[in-house]
Protein backbone atom coordinates (compact mmCIF):
# COMPACT_ATOMS: atom_id res chain seq x y z
CA UNK A 1 0.00 0.00 0.00
CA UNK A 2 1.35 3.37 -0.97
CA UNK A 3 1.12 5.83 1.91
CA UNK A 4 -1.07 8.89 1.59
CA UNK A 5 0.86 12.07 2.32
CA UNK A 6 1.31 15.58 1.10
CA UNK A 7 4.17 14.33 -1.06
CA UNK A 8 1.97 11.65 -2.62
CA UNK A 9 -0.59 14.34 -3.36
CA UNK A 10 2.04 16.56 -4.99
CA UNK A 11 3.44 13.64 -6.99
CA UNK A 12 0.00 12.67 -8.28
CA UNK A 13 -0.86 16.27 -9.06
CA UNK A 14 2.15 16.39 -11.37
CA UNK A 15 1.14 13.26 -13.27
CA UNK A 16 -2.58 13.93 -13.65
CA UNK A 17 -3.58 11.62 -10.74
CA UNK A 18 -2.89 8.51 -12.78
CA UNK A 19 -0.88 6.72 -10.11
CA UNK A 20 -3.45 6.26 -7.33
CA UNK A 21 -3.83 2.59 -6.59
CA UNK A 22 -7.03 0.79 -5.61
CA UNK A 23 -7.70 1.20 -1.91
CA UNK A 24 -8.53 -2.46 -1.42
CA UNK A 25 -8.73 -5.49 -3.67
CA UNK A 26 -11.70 -7.77 -4.28
CA UNK A 27 -10.24 -11.29 -4.05
CA UNK A 28 -12.13 -14.50 -4.72
CA UNK A 29 -12.98 -16.20 -1.43
CA UNK A 30 -10.57 -18.93 -0.34
CA UNK A 31 -11.91 -22.24 0.94
CA UNK A 32 -10.68 -21.60 4.48
CA UNK A 33 -9.81 -18.71 6.79
CA UNK A 34 -8.79 -18.49 10.43
CA UNK A 35 -11.58 -16.00 11.15
CA UNK A 36 -14.66 -14.95 9.20
CA UNK A 37 -16.37 -11.68 10.00
CA UNK A 38 -19.97 -11.45 8.80
CA UNK A 39 -20.71 -7.88 7.80
CA UNK A 40 -18.40 -5.26 6.25
CA UNK A 41 -19.68 -2.22 8.06
CA UNK A 42 -17.48 -0.03 10.22
CA UNK A 43 -17.57 -2.41 13.20
CA UNK A 44 -16.81 -5.50 11.12
CA UNK A 45 -13.98 -3.88 9.18
CA UNK A 46 -12.53 -2.42 12.37
CA UNK A 47 -12.63 -5.89 13.94
CA UNK A 48 -10.70 -7.33 10.99
CA UNK A 49 -8.20 -4.47 11.10
CA UNK A 50 -7.43 -4.91 14.81
CA UNK A 51 -7.29 -8.71 14.44
CA UNK A 52 -4.52 -8.18 11.90
CA UNK A 53 -2.80 -5.26 13.59
CA UNK A 54 -2.90 -6.17 17.27
CA UNK A 55 -3.27 -9.94 17.25
CA UNK A 56 -1.35 -10.95 14.14
CA UNK A 57 -4.31 -12.82 12.68
CA UNK A 58 -4.27 -11.86 9.02
CA UNK A 59 -5.95 -14.88 7.45
CA UNK A 60 -9.32 -13.18 7.83
CA UNK A 61 -12.30 -12.72 5.50
CA UNK A 62 -14.95 -10.05 5.90
CA UNK A 63 -18.11 -11.17 4.11
CA UNK A 64 -20.64 -8.56 3.03
CA UNK A 65 -23.94 -9.33 1.37
CA UNK A 66 -24.19 -5.89 -0.20
CA UNK A 67 -21.47 -3.33 -0.61
CA UNK A 68 -18.90 -2.20 1.90
CA UNK A 69 -20.27 0.34 4.38
CA UNK A 70 -23.68 0.31 2.70
CA UNK A 71 -25.67 -0.44 5.82
CA UNK A 72 -25.90 1.66 8.94
CA UNK A 73 -22.29 2.81 8.57
CA UNK A 74 -23.35 4.89 5.58
CA UNK A 75 -26.75 5.82 7.01
CA UNK A 76 -26.08 7.35 10.41
CA UNK A 77 -25.65 10.96 11.50
CA UNK A 78 -21.95 10.47 12.42
CA UNK A 79 -22.15 11.76 15.98
CA UNK A 80 -19.32 10.85 18.35
CA UNK A 81 -19.49 11.22 22.13
CA UNK A 82 -18.80 9.21 25.26
CA UNK A 83 -20.91 10.94 27.93
CA UNK A 84 -22.79 7.82 28.99
CA UNK A 85 -23.97 7.38 32.54
CA UNK A 86 -22.83 3.94 33.61
CA UNK A 87 -19.22 2.91 34.17
CA UNK A 88 -19.42 0.02 31.70
CA UNK A 89 -20.72 2.29 28.92
CA UNK A 90 -18.27 5.04 29.79
CA UNK A 91 -15.50 2.46 29.48
CA UNK A 92 -16.33 1.31 25.99
CA UNK A 93 -17.42 4.63 24.48
CA UNK A 94 -14.46 6.48 25.93
CA UNK A 95 -12.15 3.76 24.62
CA UNK A 96 -13.64 4.56 21.20
CA UNK A 97 -13.23 8.34 21.54
CA UNK A 98 -9.57 7.88 22.47
CA UNK A 99 -9.10 5.78 19.33
CA UNK A 100 -11.01 8.34 17.23
CA UNK A 101 -8.52 10.99 18.29
CA UNK A 102 -5.63 9.20 16.60
CA UNK A 103 -7.52 7.23 13.98
CA UNK A 104 -6.61 9.23 10.86
CA UNK A 105 -2.91 8.81 11.65
CA UNK A 106 -3.30 5.17 12.61
CA UNK A 107 -5.11 4.28 9.38
CA UNK A 108 -3.22 6.78 7.19
CA UNK A 109 -6.68 7.83 6.05
CA UNK A 110 -8.46 11.09 6.81
CA UNK A 111 -11.62 10.10 8.68
CA UNK A 112 -12.31 13.79 9.32
CA UNK A 113 -12.84 13.38 13.05
CA UNK A 114 -13.91 16.82 14.18
CA UNK A 115 -14.12 17.43 17.93
CA UNK A 116 -16.57 20.29 17.54
CA UNK A 117 -18.46 19.56 20.73
CA UNK A 118 -21.72 17.77 21.45
CA UNK A 119 -24.25 19.89 23.31
CA UNK A 120 -27.28 18.20 24.88
CA UNK A 121 -30.04 20.67 25.66
CA UNK A 122 -32.04 20.77 28.87
CA UNK A 123 -35.61 22.03 28.59
CA UNK A 124 -37.02 21.29 32.04
CA UNK A 125 -35.96 20.64 35.60
CA UNK A 126 -35.85 16.91 35.03
CA UNK A 127 -33.38 17.37 32.15
CA UNK A 128 -31.22 19.63 34.33
CA UNK A 129 -31.05 17.05 37.10
CA UNK A 130 -30.37 14.16 34.74
CA UNK A 131 -27.65 15.99 32.82
CA UNK A 132 -25.94 17.23 35.97
CA UNK A 133 -25.92 13.67 37.24
CA UNK A 134 -24.39 12.60 33.93
CA UNK A 135 -21.75 15.32 34.19
CA UNK A 136 -20.72 14.20 37.68
CA UNK A 137 -20.69 10.53 36.68
CA UNK A 138 -18.67 11.30 33.54
CA UNK A 139 -16.10 13.37 35.37
CA UNK A 140 -15.62 10.61 37.94
CA UNK A 141 -14.82 8.39 34.97
CA UNK A 142 -12.37 10.92 33.57
CA UNK A 143 -14.67 11.95 30.72
CA UNK A 144 -15.06 15.63 29.93
CA UNK A 145 -18.58 16.99 30.28
CA UNK A 146 -19.60 20.38 31.56
CA UNK A 147 -22.69 22.36 32.39
CA UNK A 148 -23.56 25.46 30.35
CA UNK A 149 -25.95 28.25 31.32
CA UNK A 150 -28.34 29.50 28.62
CA UNK A 151 -25.99 32.42 27.92
CA UNK A 152 -23.10 30.03 27.43
CA UNK A 153 -25.28 27.90 25.17
CA UNK A 154 -25.97 30.92 22.99
CA UNK A 155 -22.31 31.80 22.93
CA UNK A 156 -21.33 28.28 21.91
CA UNK A 157 -24.06 27.98 19.28
CA UNK A 158 -25.26 31.45 18.18
CA UNK A 159 -28.18 30.49 15.87
CA UNK A 160 -30.07 28.73 18.65
CA UNK A 161 -33.44 30.10 19.79
CA UNK A 162 -33.27 30.98 23.48
CA UNK A 163 -36.53 32.90 23.77
CA UNK A 164 -38.51 32.20 26.90
CA UNK A 165 -41.76 31.84 24.99
CA UNK A 166 -40.45 28.89 23.02
CA UNK A 167 -42.66 25.88 23.61
CA UNK A 168 -39.73 24.09 25.23
CA UNK A 169 -37.38 26.86 26.40
CA UNK A 170 -33.69 26.05 26.74
CA UNK A 171 -32.57 26.34 30.34
CA UNK A 172 -29.08 24.94 30.06
CA UNK A 173 -27.04 22.23 28.40
CA UNK A 174 -24.40 19.59 28.95
CA UNK A 175 -21.41 19.96 26.68
CA UNK A 176 -18.80 17.36 25.81
CA UNK A 177 -16.13 19.29 23.94
CA UNK A 178 -14.29 16.18 22.72
CA UNK A 179 -17.48 14.93 21.12
CA UNK A 180 -18.14 15.73 17.49
CA UNK A 181 -18.45 14.06 14.13
CA UNK A 182 -16.43 12.04 11.62
CA UNK A 183 -16.92 11.17 7.99
CA UNK A 184 -18.77 7.85 8.06
CA UNK A 185 -17.79 6.56 4.61
CA UNK A 186 -14.15 7.40 5.24
CA UNK A 187 -14.25 5.29 8.39
CA UNK A 188 -15.40 2.23 6.43
CA UNK A 189 -12.98 2.92 3.57
CA UNK A 190 -10.06 3.68 5.86
CA UNK A 191 -10.50 0.47 7.85
CA UNK A 192 -11.03 -1.52 4.65
CA UNK A 193 -7.84 -0.16 3.08
CA UNK A 194 -5.74 -0.67 6.19
CA UNK A 195 -7.13 -4.17 6.79
CA UNK A 196 -6.69 -5.23 3.16
CA UNK A 197 -3.13 -3.95 3.31
CA UNK A 198 -2.47 -6.40 6.14
CA UNK A 199 -3.87 -9.31 4.15
CA UNK A 200 -7.54 -9.31 5.12
CA UNK A 201 -9.90 -10.40 2.32
CA UNK A 202 -12.91 -8.15 1.89
CA UNK A 203 -15.53 -10.05 -0.09
CA UNK A 204 -18.54 -8.04 -1.17
CA UNK A 205 -21.78 -9.39 -2.65
CA UNK A 206 -21.28 -12.51 -0.58
CA UNK A 207 -24.32 -13.31 1.53
CA UNK A 208 -24.07 -15.77 4.39
CA UNK A 209 -26.90 -18.29 4.07
CA UNK A 210 -25.97 -20.71 6.82
CA UNK A 211 -23.60 -21.39 9.68
CA UNK A 212 -21.97 -24.80 9.55
CA UNK A 213 -21.28 -26.67 12.76
CA UNK A 214 -19.47 -29.85 13.71
CA UNK A 215 -21.09 -32.73 15.56
CA UNK A 216 -19.96 -31.25 18.88
CA UNK A 217 -21.73 -28.00 18.04
CA UNK A 218 -18.65 -25.91 17.30
CA UNK A 219 -18.56 -23.63 14.29
CA UNK A 220 -16.68 -24.98 11.27
CA UNK A 221 -17.64 -22.41 8.66
CA UNK A 222 -20.39 -20.66 6.79
CA UNK A 223 -22.43 -21.29 3.67
CA UNK A 224 -22.64 -18.37 1.28
CA UNK A 225 -24.13 -17.62 -2.10
CA UNK A 226 -20.57 -18.07 -3.40
CA UNK A 227 -20.09 -21.48 -1.84
CA UNK A 228 -19.08 -22.77 1.58
CA UNK A 229 -16.13 -21.20 3.41
CA UNK A 230 -14.45 -22.89 6.36
CA UNK A 231 -13.37 -21.11 9.55
CA UNK A 232 -13.13 -22.18 13.18
CA UNK A 233 -14.11 -18.72 14.35
CA UNK A 234 -16.98 -16.64 13.02
CA UNK A 235 -17.76 -13.14 14.27
CA UNK A 236 -21.24 -11.85 13.49
CA UNK A 237 -21.31 -8.06 13.09
CA UNK A 238 -24.54 -7.76 11.13
CA UNK A 239 -26.42 -4.95 12.93
CA UNK A 240 -30.13 -5.14 12.05
CA UNK A 241 -29.76 -8.60 10.53
CA UNK A 242 -28.08 -10.16 13.58
CA UNK A 243 -31.23 -12.07 14.57
CA UNK A 244 -31.42 -13.57 11.08
CA UNK A 245 -27.77 -14.72 11.07
CA UNK A 246 -27.82 -16.00 14.65
CA UNK A 247 -30.98 -17.93 13.88
CA UNK A 248 -28.90 -19.93 11.38
CA UNK A 249 -26.92 -21.21 14.36
CA UNK A 250 -30.06 -21.72 16.42
CA UNK A 251 -29.31 -18.88 18.83
CA UNK A 252 -32.18 -16.58 19.68
CA UNK A 253 -31.23 -13.00 20.51
CA UNK A 254 -32.69 -10.31 22.79
CA UNK A 255 -32.95 -8.01 19.79
CA UNK A 256 -35.61 -6.20 17.84
CA UNK A 257 -34.87 -4.51 14.52
CA UNK A 258 -36.39 -1.09 13.92
CA UNK A 259 -36.15 1.41 11.07
CA UNK A 260 -34.28 4.56 12.06
CA UNK A 261 -34.41 7.54 9.73
CA UNK A 262 -32.13 10.47 9.03
CA UNK A 263 -32.22 13.30 6.53
CA UNK A 264 -30.09 16.10 5.15
CA UNK A 265 -30.92 19.56 3.89
CA UNK A 266 -29.63 21.45 0.91
CA UNK A 267 -26.08 22.70 1.59
CA UNK A 268 -25.71 26.17 3.08
CA UNK A 269 -22.82 28.22 4.41
CA UNK A 270 -21.37 27.33 7.82
CA UNK A 271 -24.01 28.08 10.43
CA UNK A 272 -24.14 25.43 13.15
CA UNK A 273 -20.72 25.02 14.76
CA UNK A 274 -21.37 21.96 16.92
CA UNK A 275 -23.63 18.95 17.38
CA UNK A 276 -26.92 19.80 19.10
CA UNK A 277 -29.04 17.11 20.69
CA UNK A 278 -32.28 17.35 22.56
CA UNK A 279 -33.83 14.29 24.10
CA UNK A 280 -36.92 16.14 25.26
CA UNK A 281 -38.06 17.55 21.92
CA UNK A 282 -36.29 14.67 20.19
CA UNK A 283 -34.02 16.18 17.60
CA UNK A 284 -30.39 16.13 16.79
CA UNK A 285 -28.57 18.16 14.21
CA UNK A 286 -25.12 19.03 12.99
CA UNK A 287 -23.75 20.56 9.81
CA UNK A 288 -21.60 18.48 7.52
CA UNK A 289 -18.46 19.85 5.92
CA UNK A 290 -20.40 19.98 2.66
CA UNK A 291 -22.83 22.39 4.36
CA UNK A 292 -25.81 20.08 4.66
CA UNK A 293 -27.76 20.04 7.89
CA UNK A 294 -27.60 16.41 9.05
CA UNK A 295 -30.67 15.59 11.08
CA UNK A 296 -31.49 12.42 12.93
CA UNK A 297 -35.07 11.33 13.43
CA UNK A 298 -36.46 8.65 15.71
CA UNK A 299 -37.22 5.00 15.18
CA UNK A 300 -40.58 3.81 14.01
CA UNK A 301 -42.64 2.05 16.64
CA UNK A 302 -42.79 -1.30 14.85
CA UNK A 303 -40.03 -3.76 13.93
CA UNK A 304 -39.14 -3.89 10.27
CA UNK A 305 -36.37 -4.75 7.82
CA UNK A 306 -37.66 -2.35 5.17
CA UNK A 307 -34.92 0.34 5.48
CA UNK A 308 -37.65 2.95 5.26
CA UNK A 309 -39.86 4.60 7.83
CA UNK A 310 -42.96 6.74 8.25
CA UNK A 311 -42.99 10.35 7.11
CA UNK A 312 -44.65 11.49 10.33
CA UNK A 313 -41.47 10.52 12.23
CA UNK A 314 -39.40 12.92 10.12
CA UNK A 315 -42.03 15.63 10.38
CA UNK A 316 -42.00 15.39 14.14
CA UNK A 317 -38.23 15.84 14.20
CA UNK A 318 -38.36 18.81 11.84
CA UNK A 319 -40.98 20.46 14.05
CA UNK A 320 -38.48 20.33 16.89
CA UNK A 321 -35.58 21.53 14.72
CA UNK A 322 -37.58 24.55 13.51
CA UNK A 323 -38.48 25.40 17.09
CA UNK A 324 -34.83 25.33 18.14
CA UNK A 325 -33.50 27.04 15.02
CA UNK A 326 -36.16 29.33 13.49
CA UNK A 327 -33.51 30.38 10.97
CA UNK A 328 -33.79 26.93 9.37
CA UNK A 329 -37.55 27.11 8.82
CA UNK A 330 -37.29 27.68 5.07
CA UNK A 331 -34.46 25.26 4.43
CA UNK A 332 -35.29 22.52 1.94
CA UNK A 333 -34.63 18.91 2.79
CA UNK A 334 -32.81 17.02 0.07
CA UNK A 335 -32.78 13.37 1.06
CA UNK A 336 -34.09 11.09 3.74
CA UNK A 337 -33.39 7.41 4.28
CA UNK A 338 -33.69 4.63 6.81
CA UNK A 339 -31.43 2.02 8.32
CA UNK A 340 -32.32 -1.06 10.35
CA UNK A 341 -31.05 -0.85 13.90
CA UNK A 342 -30.84 -3.78 16.31
CA UNK A 343 -32.11 -2.70 19.70
CA UNK A 344 -31.53 -4.54 22.98
CA UNK A 345 -33.86 -4.27 25.98
CA UNK A 346 -31.32 -2.18 27.94
CA UNK A 347 -30.08 -0.21 24.90
CA UNK A 348 -26.54 -1.39 25.49
CA UNK A 349 -24.64 -3.51 22.99
CA UNK A 350 -23.70 -7.19 23.16
CA UNK A 351 -20.03 -7.96 22.40
CA UNK A 352 -19.51 -11.47 23.52
CA UNK A 353 -19.02 -15.14 23.06
CA UNK A 354 -22.19 -17.12 22.41
CA UNK A 355 -23.42 -20.55 23.55
CA UNK A 356 -21.97 -21.89 20.25
CA UNK A 357 -18.19 -22.48 20.46
CA UNK A 358 -16.35 -20.41 17.87
CA UNK A 359 -19.29 -18.08 17.28
CA UNK A 360 -18.96 -14.50 18.50
CA UNK A 361 -21.44 -11.67 18.27
CA UNK A 362 -21.12 -7.89 18.18
CA UNK A 363 -24.57 -6.34 18.01
CA UNK A 364 -27.25 -4.37 19.79
CA UNK A 365 -25.73 -0.96 19.12
CA UNK A 366 -29.25 0.20 18.41
CA UNK A 367 -29.53 3.82 17.39
CA UNK A 368 -26.00 4.83 18.33
CA UNK A 369 -23.29 2.48 17.11
CA UNK A 370 -21.24 4.73 14.83
CA UNK A 371 -19.50 6.55 17.68
CA UNK A 372 -18.22 3.26 19.05
CA UNK A 373 -16.80 1.89 15.79
CA UNK A 374 -13.07 1.88 16.67
CA UNK A 375 -13.54 0.80 20.28
CA UNK A 376 -16.03 -1.90 19.35
CA UNK A 377 -13.78 -3.38 16.68
CA UNK A 378 -10.79 -3.18 18.98
CA UNK A 379 -12.26 -5.12 21.90
CA UNK A 380 -14.20 -7.51 19.67
CA UNK A 381 -10.97 -8.46 17.88
CA UNK A 382 -9.49 -9.18 21.32
CA UNK A 383 -12.52 -11.33 22.19
CA UNK A 384 -12.18 -13.39 19.01
CA UNK A 385 -8.38 -13.69 19.09
CA UNK A 386 -8.12 -14.71 22.76
CA UNK A 387 -11.48 -16.45 23.01
CA UNK A 388 -12.22 -14.30 26.04
CA UNK A 389 -13.54 -10.77 26.36
CA UNK A 390 -11.38 -7.72 26.89
CA UNK A 391 -11.79 -6.06 30.28
CA UNK A 392 -13.79 -3.29 28.59
CA UNK A 393 -16.40 -5.49 26.90
CA UNK A 394 -16.58 -8.15 29.63
CA UNK A 395 -19.87 -6.72 31.02
CA UNK A 396 -21.56 -6.66 27.59
CA UNK A 397 -22.54 -10.32 27.61
CA UNK A 398 -25.51 -12.15 26.21
CA UNK A 399 -26.06 -13.75 29.61
CA UNK A 400 -26.84 -10.44 31.30
CA UNK A 401 -30.42 -10.71 30.07
CA UNK A 402 -30.76 -13.94 32.04
CA UNK A 403 -28.88 -12.90 35.17
CA UNK A 404 -30.50 -9.48 35.23
CA UNK A 405 -27.18 -7.65 35.32
CA UNK A 406 -28.28 -5.09 32.72
CA UNK A 407 -26.41 -1.96 31.68
CA UNK A 408 -29.51 0.11 31.59
CA UNK A 409 -28.74 3.03 29.31
CA UNK A 410 -32.34 2.75 28.10
CA UNK A 411 -33.46 5.02 30.89
CA UNK A 412 -30.17 6.86 31.29
CA UNK A 413 -29.60 7.90 27.68
CA UNK A 414 -33.26 8.45 26.86
CA UNK A 415 -34.05 8.47 23.15
CA UNK A 416 -31.25 10.13 21.27
CA UNK A 417 -28.00 8.17 21.17
CA UNK B 1 -47.30 5.67 7.87
CA UNK B 2 -49.08 2.36 8.10
CA UNK B 3 -52.80 1.97 7.57
CA UNK B 4 -54.04 -0.51 10.13
CA UNK B 5 -57.36 -2.28 10.40
CA UNK B 6 -58.68 -2.65 13.91
CA UNK B 7 -60.59 -5.94 14.14
CA UNK B 8 -62.85 -4.48 16.83
CA UNK B 9 -63.70 -1.17 15.12
CA UNK B 10 -63.64 -3.00 11.76
CA UNK B 11 -62.11 -0.13 9.85
CA UNK B 12 -58.71 1.00 8.62
CA UNK B 13 -57.22 3.87 10.58
CA UNK B 14 -53.84 5.65 10.42
CA UNK B 15 -50.95 4.29 12.43
CA UNK B 16 -50.99 7.34 14.73
CA UNK B 17 -54.06 5.89 16.46
CA UNK B 18 -52.18 2.72 17.35
CA UNK B 19 -49.37 1.65 19.61
CA UNK B 20 -47.24 -1.32 18.65
CA UNK B 21 -46.89 -3.77 21.52
CA UNK B 22 -44.23 -6.17 20.26
CA UNK B 23 -44.22 -9.85 19.48
CA UNK B 24 -47.58 -11.61 19.81
CA UNK B 25 -48.46 -14.88 21.53
CA UNK B 26 -45.95 -14.52 24.34
CA UNK B 27 -47.66 -16.06 27.32
CA UNK B 28 -46.67 -15.14 30.86
CA UNK B 29 -46.18 -18.18 33.02
CA UNK B 30 -48.90 -18.62 35.66
CA UNK B 31 -46.19 -19.63 38.17
CA UNK B 32 -43.39 -17.16 37.58
CA UNK B 33 -41.62 -17.90 40.85
CA UNK B 34 -41.14 -21.50 39.74
CA UNK B 35 -39.77 -20.54 36.34
CA UNK B 36 -36.07 -20.88 35.60
CA UNK B 37 -34.04 -17.75 34.87
CA UNK B 38 -33.58 -18.96 31.28
CA UNK B 39 -37.30 -19.40 30.71
CA UNK B 40 -38.10 -16.05 32.24
CA UNK B 41 -35.44 -14.32 30.13
CA UNK B 42 -36.87 -16.01 27.04
CA UNK B 43 -40.30 -14.65 27.88
CA UNK B 44 -39.12 -11.19 28.88
CA UNK B 45 -36.32 -10.35 26.45
CA UNK B 46 -35.57 -12.92 23.75
CA UNK B 47 -37.45 -12.38 20.50
CA UNK B 48 -37.85 -14.05 17.12
CA UNK B 49 -37.39 -10.74 15.25
CA UNK B 50 -37.99 -12.52 11.93
CA UNK B 51 -37.27 -11.15 8.48
CA UNK B 52 -40.50 -12.04 6.78
CA UNK B 53 -43.90 -12.76 8.27
CA UNK B 54 -44.29 -11.94 11.91
CA UNK B 55 -47.03 -12.08 14.50
CA UNK B 56 -47.30 -8.88 16.46
CA UNK B 57 -49.53 -7.11 18.96
CA UNK B 58 -51.07 -3.71 18.43
CA UNK B 59 -53.25 -1.56 20.65
CA UNK B 60 -55.81 0.83 19.23
CA UNK B 61 -54.87 3.30 21.92
CA UNK B 62 -56.52 6.38 20.44
CA UNK B 63 -59.61 4.44 19.36
CA UNK B 64 -61.29 1.59 21.15
CA UNK B 65 -58.24 1.07 23.37
CA UNK B 66 -58.14 -2.68 22.84
CA UNK B 67 -55.26 -5.01 22.07
CA UNK B 68 -55.30 -7.17 18.98
CA UNK B 69 -52.87 -9.22 16.91
CA UNK B 70 -51.67 -8.88 13.36
CA UNK B 71 -49.62 -10.77 10.78
CA UNK B 72 -47.27 -8.42 8.94
CA UNK B 73 -44.41 -8.90 6.52
CA UNK B 74 -41.42 -7.18 8.11
CA UNK B 75 -39.78 -6.62 4.72
CA UNK B 76 -42.69 -4.98 2.85
CA UNK B 77 -44.46 -3.77 6.04
CA UNK B 78 -47.73 -5.05 4.52
CA UNK B 79 -50.37 -6.54 6.79
CA UNK B 80 -51.72 -9.95 5.86
CA UNK B 81 -54.43 -10.00 8.44
CA UNK B 82 -55.51 -8.77 11.85
CA UNK B 83 -57.37 -10.79 14.47
CA UNK B 84 -58.78 -10.28 17.93
CA UNK B 85 -56.84 -10.98 21.09
CA UNK B 86 -57.34 -14.53 22.28
CA UNK B 87 -58.03 -15.87 18.82
CA UNK B 88 -55.67 -18.61 17.61
CA UNK B 89 -52.70 -17.82 15.43
CA UNK B 90 -53.87 -17.92 11.79
CA UNK B 91 -52.29 -20.40 9.44
CA UNK B 92 -49.66 -18.57 7.41
CA UNK B 93 -49.85 -20.83 4.40
CA UNK B 94 -53.59 -20.30 4.08
CA UNK B 95 -53.04 -16.55 4.33
CA UNK B 96 -50.41 -16.52 1.60
CA UNK B 97 -52.33 -18.80 -0.74
CA UNK B 98 -56.02 -18.33 0.00
CA UNK B 99 -57.07 -20.31 -3.10
CA UNK B 100 -54.53 -23.09 -3.44
CA UNK B 101 -53.80 -24.16 0.08
CA UNK B 102 -52.09 -27.33 -1.07
CA UNK B 103 -49.47 -25.34 -3.00
CA UNK B 104 -47.34 -24.66 0.06
CA UNK B 105 -43.93 -24.40 -1.62
CA UNK B 106 -43.56 -20.60 -1.94
CA UNK B 107 -45.14 -20.02 1.45
CA UNK B 108 -42.73 -22.36 3.15
CA UNK B 109 -39.81 -20.22 2.12
CA UNK B 110 -40.97 -17.08 3.84
CA UNK B 111 -42.76 -18.46 6.86
CA UNK B 112 -40.98 -17.76 10.15
CA UNK B 113 -40.26 -20.45 12.67
CA UNK B 114 -43.45 -19.51 14.32
CA UNK B 115 -44.43 -22.59 16.27
CA UNK B 116 -41.11 -23.15 17.99
CA UNK B 117 -40.63 -22.05 21.55
CA UNK B 118 -44.23 -21.13 22.08
CA UNK B 119 -45.44 -21.44 25.63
Amino acid sequence: MRKYSVFALAREALRAHKGWEQQWTSPEPKSEYDVIIVGAGGHGLATAYYLAKEHGITNVAVLEKGWLGGGNTGRNTTIIRSNYLYDESAGIYEHAVKLWEGLSQDLNYNVMYSARGVMMLAHNIHDVQVFKRHIHANRLNGIDNEWLTPEQVKEFCPPINLSADARYPIIGAALQRRGGTARHDAVAWGYARAAADRGVHIIQNCEVTGIRRAANGAVVGVDTNRGPINAKKVGVVAAGHTSVIMNMAGVRMPLESYPLQALVSEPVKPLIPCVIMSNTVHAYISQSDKGEMVIGAGTDQYTSYSQTGGLHIINHTLDAICEMFPVLTRLKMLRSWGGIVDVTPDRSPILAKTPVPGLYVNCGWGTGGFKATPGSGNVFAHTIARDEPHRINAPFTLERFTTGRLIDEAAAAAVAH
Amino acid sequence: MLLIKCPYCEEERPELEFRNAGEAHLVRSPAISEQSDEDFAAFLYFRQNPKGLQFERWRHIHGCGRFFNAVRDSVSDKFLTVYKAGEPRPDVETLLNPETVSDAEPAKKRAPRAKKGEL
